[in-house]
C-alpha cells in the first residue's frame, strides 16, 4: 500500500508525457467540467423558456384579436358575435388599480418613511418589517377573502356589496408590502451626510425628510410603486370576491362607478377564457395581450427609473 | 491652564460625554472667544469632534450619547430641556468632513436654508453674497442652475460653507473641513476662514497642525489616555491657549511632543 502511494505521487510529480502542461480535453476533470457547464446552461435556458413562450404565444394569439372596437365596445352576449369589445374591462382595470394606488401609495410610502427615518432599528420597527415581509407572502386570494369578509359581506361601503372600491382595497393590501419595502430600502441608501447637512443648517426633521432625503430617494421609491401597480393590475383572485364582474359599462350613478360591480381585464380572462363561444375566447386573448404589454411596459419603465437614479 | 476670555460665546463647564458605557471625553472646561477662530487639535479618538458636535447638539442624533456638565451659548444652557435643537443648529451652523452638497442646483443649495427659515429678502442677492463670502462665487457664477455635485471637491466644500453662512449663524463649526481636499483647495478654504472671522465665530477641528497655525487665534490640544475601568481611550482637554503660545511655548510636555511631531 505504501509503495502504491509512492508510485502515484511520483507519477503526479513527473507526468509521463512530455507535454504534461498542455490542456488535455479528455482528462476526466475537463470532461466533467464541460458536461456540467452544459447542464447548468440548459437549466438556465429552461428557466427563461416559459417566459419567452408565454409572451410569444400571448402576443401571437392576442395581437390578432386587437381591433379598435376592443377599446370602445362592450362584450357580446353569449352566442352573439357583435359587438366585439371590452372597453368596460379596460376602464374597470384602470379604476380598480388606480383606486388601489391612491390608497396604497400614501400609506406605503408613509410607512416606509417611518421605518427608515423615524423608528430605524427599534424593536417596534423590526416587528413591522417582519409583518410586512409576511404580508408580502400572503396568497393574493386570502387578501380577496379578507376584503370580502370585511367590506363586501358587511356592506360597510354605503350599503353596497361587490364594488370597484372593494376591489381597490383588496389590491391595495397586495401592493402595500412592495411599496413599504422599496421605500424603506431606498431611503436607507441615502447617505447619512445628507441628513447631517440638512440638520446642520437648522432644518427640522420634517423639512429634512420631505425636502432633502425623500427627493434623493425618489427613483427607487417610484420604481417600487410602478412594479407594485403592474403586479396588482394583473391580479385576478382578489377581485373575484370583491369587484366581481359586469358585462356592462360602469354604473356612473353608483358612486361614480366605484360602488357597483365592475369588470376588470384579469377577471374577464378568467370568465371568458373557458367559455364555449369563440368571440369570448378572442376577447380573453385580447385582454391577455393588453395585460402582458402593460406589465412589460411597467417593467421597462421601472428599469429606466432605476437607471435614472444611478446616474 | 485655561486662559481668561472676556467675551466667550460658547463655554463648556465640566463637560463629560459618554457613548453608552464608553467615555469619549471627560471634564472639559473651555471658553470659545467671539469672532475668533479656535482650532481643536490632537490625536485620533481624543474627543475633538465629540466636543464640537456638542456645541450644536448634533450628538443628539447618536442614540447611545449622554452628556454631563453644561454647554453655555451666550450664557444659556444648550441642553436645557426647553431648548429646541433645531433653533440651536440654526444659530450654530456646521460644515462636515466630507463635502455634502444637496443633490439640487447650486442656487437651491444656498437658498434652501434661508427659505426654510422664512427669509423674505432678495434671494438672488443672498445667494451671491454667500457664495462670495465663501470665495466660490467666481467659480460657479455661470452655472448656478447646475447640480451642486457637478463641482470639484474643494468647490463643493466651499459651497457647503456658503450654505452654512447663508442662514446667518453666529458660530460655524467645522469638523476637519479640509481632510478630503487637495492643498490648493485647502488654501482657498483657509482664505475663506480669514474673511469669515469678521462676522462669525469659527471652531475648527483639524489634524493638520500647520493649518491650525495658519488659521486660528486660539488652539485647544486634546489628548487621550487609557481609561481606567473601560476599554479604549478616553479624551481630555490637555492645554488651551493662544495659538502662538501652544506652538511656541507649550506648558505641558504632551503638547510639546505633539506639536513638534514626536507623536500622534
Amino acid at each position: 500500500m505504501t509503495s502504491n502511494m509512492t508510485n502515484a505521487m511520483a507519477s503526479i510529480r513527473h507526468p509521463p508525457t512530455a507535454s504534461g502542461l498542455n490542456y488535455n480535453p479528455c482528462a476526466p476533470r475537463n470532461l466533467w467540467n464541460r458536461a456540467m457547464n452544459l447542464l447548468v446552461a440548459l437549466f438556465a435556458l429552461m428557466a427563461v423558456l416559459p417566459l419567452v413562450v408565454v409572451i410569444g404565444y400571448v402576443l401571437y394569439k392576442g395581437g390578432g384579436a386587437i381591433t379598435p372596437a376592443v377599446f370602445t365596445e362592450l362584450p357580446p352576449a353569449p352566442g352573439l358575435s357583435e359587438p366585439m369589445g371590452m372597453g368596460n374591462a379596460i376602464i374597470g382595470t384602470a379604476m380598480v388599480t388606480g383606486g388601489a394606488a391612491l390608497v396604497a401609495v400614501p400609506v406605503g410610502v408613509g410607512g416606509g418613511i417611518y421605518l427608515a427615518e423615524v423608528a430605524r432599528k427599534g424593536s417596534f420597527a423590526q416587528s413591522i418589517r417582519f409583518g410586512v415581509n409576511v404580508l408580502a407572502g400572503v396568497p393574493s386570494i386570502i387578501c380577496g377573502l379578507f376584503i370580502y369578509a370585511l367590506v363586501v359581506n358587511t356592506r360597510v361601503l354605503w350599503g353596497e356589496s361587490f364594488s370597484a372600491m372593494a376591489g381597490s382595497l383588496a389590491l391595495a393590501v397586495l401592493m402595500l408590502p412592495t411599496i413599504v419595502k422599496t421605500t424603506d430600502e431606498g431611503l436607507k441608501l441615502v447617505p447619512q451626510e445628507l441628513r447631517m447637512g440638512s440638520l446642520g443648517i437648522g432644518a427640522s426633521r420634517f423639512v429634512t425628510i420631505t425636502r432633502v432625503v425623500a427627493p434623493a430617494a425618489v427613483s427607487p421609491i417610484a420604481t417600487g410603486v410602478v412594479l407594485a401597480i403592474a403586479r396588482a393590475a394583473g391580479e385576478t383572485a382578489p377581485l373575484i370576491f370583491t369587484a366581481l364582474f359586469s358585462p356592462f359599462w360602469p354604473d356612473w350613478s353608483s358612486g361614480g362607478g366605484l360602488l357597483a360591480p365592475t369588470a376588470t381585464m384579469s377577471v374577464q380572462i378568467y370568465n371568458f377564457g373557458i367559455m364555449p363561444f369563440e368571440p369570448q375566447v378572442q376577447l380573453a386573448w385580447a385582454a391577455s395581450f393588453i395585460l402582458v404589454v402593460m406589465i412589460l411596459a411597467a417593467n421597462l419603465l421601472a428599469r429606466w427609473l432605476a437607471r435614472f437614479s444611478a446616474s | 491652564m485655561t486662559p481668561s476670555i472676556a467675551d466667550a460665546i460658547i463655554s463648556c463647564d465640566n463637560v463629560t460625554v459618554n457613548y453608552g458605557a464608553f467615555a469619549a471625553v471627560r471634564n472639559v472646561f473651555l471658553d470659545i472667544p467671539r469672532h475668533k477662530v479656535t482650532a481643536f487639535i490632537g490625536p485620533s479618538g481624543c474627543g475633538k469632534s465629540t466636543v464640537l458636535r456638542c456645541f450644536n447638539r448634533m450628538n443628539d442624533l447618536i442614540e447611545s450619547f449622554s452628556m454631563k456638565g453644561k454647554v453655555l451659548f451666550n450664557g444659556k444652557d444648550l441642553y436645557d430641556p426647553r431648548v429646541d435643537p433645531v433653533e440651536v443648529r440654526r444659530r450654530i451652523g456646521m460644515v462636515f468632513q466630507k463635502p455634502n452638497p444637496f443633490p439640487k442646483t447650486i442656487y437651491e443649495n444656498i437658498a434652501f436654508g434661508a427659505r426654510i427659515h422664512g427669509f423674505r429678502g432678495d434671494m438672488d442677492e443672498l445667494v451671491e453674497t454667500s457664495l462670495r463670502r465663501a470665495a466660490v462665487w467666481d467659480e460657479c457664477k455661470d452655472k448656478l442652475q447646475e447640480s451642486g455635485l457637478s463641482l470639484s471637491g474643494g468647490q463643493q466644500q466651499r459651497l457647503c460653507i456658503a450654505r452654512a453662512i447663508a442662514v446667518e449663524p453666529e458660530v460655524i463649526l467645522m469638523d476637519e473641513p479640509c481632510s478630503a481636499l487637495d492643498p490648493i483647495s485647502t488654501l482657498k478654504v483657509e482664505e475663506t476662514l480669514h474673511a469669515l472671522k469678521k462676522n462669525f465665530t469659527i471652531v475648527i477641528v483639524t489634524h493638520n497642525m500647520q493649518q491650525a497655525v495658519r488659521v486660528s487665534d486660539m488652539t485647544a490640544f486634546y489628548n487621550a489616555v487609557d481609561a481606567e475601568g473601560s476599554d479604549g481611550m478616553m479624551g481630555y482637554l490637555a492645554e488651551y491657549n493662544e495659538t502662538k503660545e501652544i506652538f511656541n511655548n507649550p506648558k505641558s510636555e504632551d503638547t510639546k511632543e505633539y506639536v513638534t511631531g514626536r507623536f500622534g
